[in-house]
């Protein structure tokens, strides 16, 4: 008999591999269903309400009939005036904090305060968000406090995954154009941000439909239940279709069920577009990866 | 033996890591044009006499470095200008560093951040530096592939090419065949015999062969002291300065 030959040691072996494949297949599978469960809903009971008329009007007749267009176009201003707050704000500190910062008392501070403002319940930032927006810097319920509420709810994450970004280029790329008298500042720019652009990106864009999604931050900061007209400034406030979503569930009676399956479709596609956008951009990188 | 208008001189250099010592009152100097091999077991503080040299050790967290380096006189650690000094030297590391984009950029990228943007100029600089590095004939009808795409000696004699690209005064090479093959070894040897010409040559080696065949004078370093330097078949010999050379050096440890 050979070394190879089958012993009981082998056989059991071979069991418990095939348990433990059982067991995390069951756990993947756990774990797909309950998605597909809610989008299945969604999609069986709000596709019926989509139309472009219910893209495109606004709600009619306090709120149990018409479309949500001023929630949808409330929530792209909310998400590109945040991001346009915390995408460059997020994306500069990362480079302070990972190319040049030293290890210092004063960095480990900031890393910790990043950490923690990252794990920071979304109500807690909606209450700063009205004691320093609404009320102290005197911006009023507007667009602008909300977007700012969301910008610091985002930061520390942009944070984060930009760092991370960044930090997945290899230390030996940075020496080899310190080596050849290459500055700090062009070694970031020419190899540094070329090669970790695809993963700022990606982390920028995953922070899109969470501002999309959050409703607590910009409950009392900028977001109304009804606006008659869309908004024209940031110093108006406006619809947002998590808000709205909210509404019309909770608040208001009477509200033909698939006008709100139809608004939490019309959120979950828009996130889901935007994920998928992030996929992309990380499978082509992918493709093109140099090292 | 006292070398004249040193190229390079270093002086009671000590370096420490946090509370490491790599480096203890190394005095050596280095002559124009000469080949010195610096030998000596691992962690011998050989690659961070280098990194001394461009200052590139300063960026490591907790690095201290006390003493006098110069280069033709001039106090290497008052220099303002540490990209000036950097292009000075030309640093090739143990494992092949390609940058991530083409064999070409990756020669033309010291010239472009020194300021070269002429087309012309910096294809010549390419070409040049190409062939020094003995690399041009395999790589001039695929320069726009990308650098890390290419073998492993392939990428080292890129990794030479573009320390080249400045034009040093000096090159540093720290173990530059840990990662290649004989014989490729053997064509950089030529290579670097003929580049004597032109500049001096720092060669750390663990091959003390190497040293052997290349070197005018070499340095053995241990446990960060230098031991002894002197006339390569001095330190060869039969009767080096110091027994622990002698043992090194005929393979007794190591």
């Amino acid at each position: 008999m050979g070394v190879f030959a089958t012993s009981p040691e082998s056989r059991r072996r071979h069991r418990s591999q095939q348990v433990a494949f059982a067991v995390l297949l069951a756990m993947t599978v756990l774990l797909v269903l309950p998605v597909l469960a809610i989008l299945g809903m969604l999609v069986w009971r709000g596709a019926p309400a989509l139309s472009l008329e219910f893209l495109f009007t606004a709600p009619v007749r306090g709120m149990t009939a018409g479309g949500i267009w001023p929630a949808i176009v409330g929530t792209m201003w909310l998400v590109g005036v945040s991001l346009a707050i915390s995408a460059p704000i997020g994306v500069l500190a990362a480079v302070y904090l990972n190319e040049y910062a030293r290890d210092s008392w004063v960095t480990r501070v900031i890393h910790l305060a990043i950490v923690n403002l990252a794990g920071v319940p979304s109500i807690v930032h909606a209450l700063f968000g009205v004691g320093a927006f609404v009320l102290f810097f005197r911006f009023g319920t507007s667009i602008l406090s909300a977007s700012l509420t969301l910008a610091i709810m985002t930061l520390p994450v942009i944070i984060a995954s930009t760092k991370e970004a960044l930090a997945a280029v290899p230390m030996t790329f940075r020496e080899a154009c310190w080596n050849v008298g290459a500055s700090r500042w062009q070694t970031i720019w020419h190899v540094v941000l070329p090669n970790s652009i695809a993963g700022i990106l990606t982390g920028i864009i995953l922070q899109v439909s969470r501002a999309a999604g959050e409703t607590a931050p910009i409950l009392f900061t900028g977001a109304a239940v009804f606006v008659p007209f869309l908004p024209q400034s940031v110093n108006d406030q406006c619809m947002a279709l998590s808000m709205h979503l909210f509404t019309i569930s909770t608040q208001v009676q009477s509200v033909p069920q698939s006008i709100t399956y139809g608004t939490a479709l019309v959120l979950v596609l828009l996130v889901v577009l935007v994920n998928g956008v992030s996929i992309v951009i990380r499978s082509r990188i992918r493709r093109r990866r140099k090292w | 033996m006292v070398v004249k208008h040193a190229k390079i001189a270093f002086r009671d250099l000590r370096v420490r890591y946090g509370d490491k010592t790599a480096l203890e009152d190394v005095s050596l100097e280095v002559a124009p044009n000469e080949i010195l091999g610096i030998i000596g077991p691992a962690g011998s503080g050989k690659t961070s006499l280098l990194r001394v040299l461009n200052r590139t050790l300063e960026q490591t967290a907790g690095a201290k470095v006390t003493g006098d380096v110069r280069i033709d006189g001039e106090d290497v650690y008052r220099m303002r200008d540490v990209s000036r000094l950097r292009r000075r030297i030309g640093m090739v590391a143990p494992l092949p560093v390609g940058l991530p984009m083409s064999i070409y950029d990756n020669v033309a990228f010291a010239p472009r951040m020194a300021g070269v943007t002429d087309r012309k100029r910096l294809e010549v600089i390419v070409e040049r530096c190409l062939r020094q590095a003995a690399l041009w004939d395999e790589v001039e009808q695929r320069l726009g592939d990308l650098g890390t795409k290419l073998s492993g000696g392939q990428q080292q004699r890129l990794t030479i090419a573009r320390a080249l690209s400045h034009s040093p005064e000096i090159l540093c090479l720290d173990e530059f065949s840990i990662a290649i093959d004989p014989v490729t070894t053997m064509r950089i040897e030529e290579v670097l015999k003929e580049l004597r010409k032109h500049m001096t040559i720092l060669l750390v080696t663990n091959l003390v062969q190497q040293a052997r065949r290349l070197a005018d004078r070499t340095a053995f370093l241990l446990l960060g002291e230098l031991v002894e330097v002197g006339p390569t078949e001095e330190v060869f010999g039969r009767t080096p300065r110091d027994r622990r050379t002698f043992e090194y050096v005929h393979g007794h440890f190591g």
